[in-house]
């Protein structure tokens, strides 16, 4: 996977439409960090491959509003997080229509329910709780833990990506850590309980 | 200074993001707050874990076809606008046509020409009208660039 940290600047030429070879180069190099950013916001791959690719689809069309000296993938970045969030409140409203339909019946799957442990690579017991655990968070909190563990982005980069301040990522990875926190011992309590 | 507002910093002192100055200021506190250190060392657990959480990487066949899905989807997109306005345009010729053989058939009843006459003319000032409301409010929305 390429660091999103060494990027150069893509240099734009203003009012130029890029060429089909200029933006094929551009999506195989971030490819895999937009693929892997969306699964760790959506959970699943098929949607993380879908929602990558509009992601890239929606960057060529406005690729125009791209200035000259940004960096693409920060600018990138923010259409694929909107896509990702857009696709869960979908599917969060589409839940919550479908509960009170079935009222009475038995819950269909939450969103977290999309973190099914089968994307983790060398599975264990505690890896696998700690993928369902980041499934439950808040999708700000989420985030973070995306970028800083499995983007290995600094906080400087994190608060780039973000249009917010070092301190922000912080206080956010703070909160983050420790609901993550909760939910891991709130598992191992109820463990121990079923026992 | 409450522990509370050592929050943030033990973020950055985990994960090695403070500054120097930052970092002896953390360290003070921690040497006097049995209490941060162990939430200390609770995180320092779970970054240990959560850093050994990786994802499985797709088939090599997933990214030789990435590039070539999102070509076909950019090319189907353009192909259906195309299609799309052909159609609509084709639709309008094809009725304007239609509206015109009619009107000039002298064995169509009157009234019916009337009626279709006055569907047309409904049709076109819903049509302005609505047209209207759009640039209008599409030229005051402070909003627009927004996404939703």
């Amino acid at each position: 996977m390429c660091s999103v940290c060494e990027e150069e600047v893509v240099v734009m030429v203003p009012a130029r439409r890029i060429s089909r070879d200029e933006f094929a180069a551009i999506v195989k190099k971030y490819m895999k960090n937009a693929y892997f950013t969306a699964l760790g916001l959506v959970g699943n791959r098929d949607d993380a491959l879908e929602l990558s690719q509009e992601a890239f689809i929606l960057a060529y069309r406005n690729i125009r509003q791209l200035n000259s000296n940004r960096k693409f993938y920060p600018w990138f970045y923010q259409i694929l997080r909107n896509v990702c969030f857009s696709h869960l409140r979908k599917t969060r409203k589409r839940q919550r229509f479908s509960l009170e339909e079935l009222q009475g019946q038995e819950p269909s799957a939450g969103v977290d329910d999309c973190f099914t442990p089968h994307v983790v690579a060398e599975r264990n017991e505690a890896k696998d709780a700690v993928w369902k655990a980041i499934g439950k968070l808040d999708d700000k909190h989420r985030e973070v833990i995306i970028l800083r563990h499995f983007q290995h982005l600094s906080y400087e980069q994190i608060a780039k990506s973000l249009f917010c301040s070092k301190g922000t990522v912080m206080s956010r990875l703070y909160y983050a850590r420790k609901r993550l926190k909760e939910l891991l011992s709130t598992k191992k309590g109820g463990d121990r309980d079923g026992v | 200074m409450a522990c509370d507002e050592y929050n943030d910093l033990m973020m950055g002192y985990l994960d090695e993001e403070l500054t120097a100055e930052q970092k002896r200021r953390f360290e003070e506190h921690l040497a006097a707050c049995k209490q941060c250190a162990a939430q200390l060392q609770e995180f320092r657990q779970l970054k240990a874990i959560t850093d050994q959480v990786t994802l499985v990487e797709p088939e090599d066949r997933l990214w030789q076809q990435y590039w070539d899905g999102i070509y076909n989807r950019i090319e189907r997109g353009v192909g259906w606008i195309i299609f799309s306005v052909a159609a609509i345009l084709l639709t309008i010729y094809g009725g304007f046509k239609a509206i015109e053989a009619l009107i000039k058939d002298p064995a169509v009843e009157t009234t019916l020409k009337i009626a279709l006459l006055a569907l047309l003319v409904g049709l076109a000032i819903l049509f302005v009208s609505v047209l209207r409301e759009r640039i209008f409010f599409w030229s005051k929305d402070r909003y627009k660039n927004v996404r939703r």
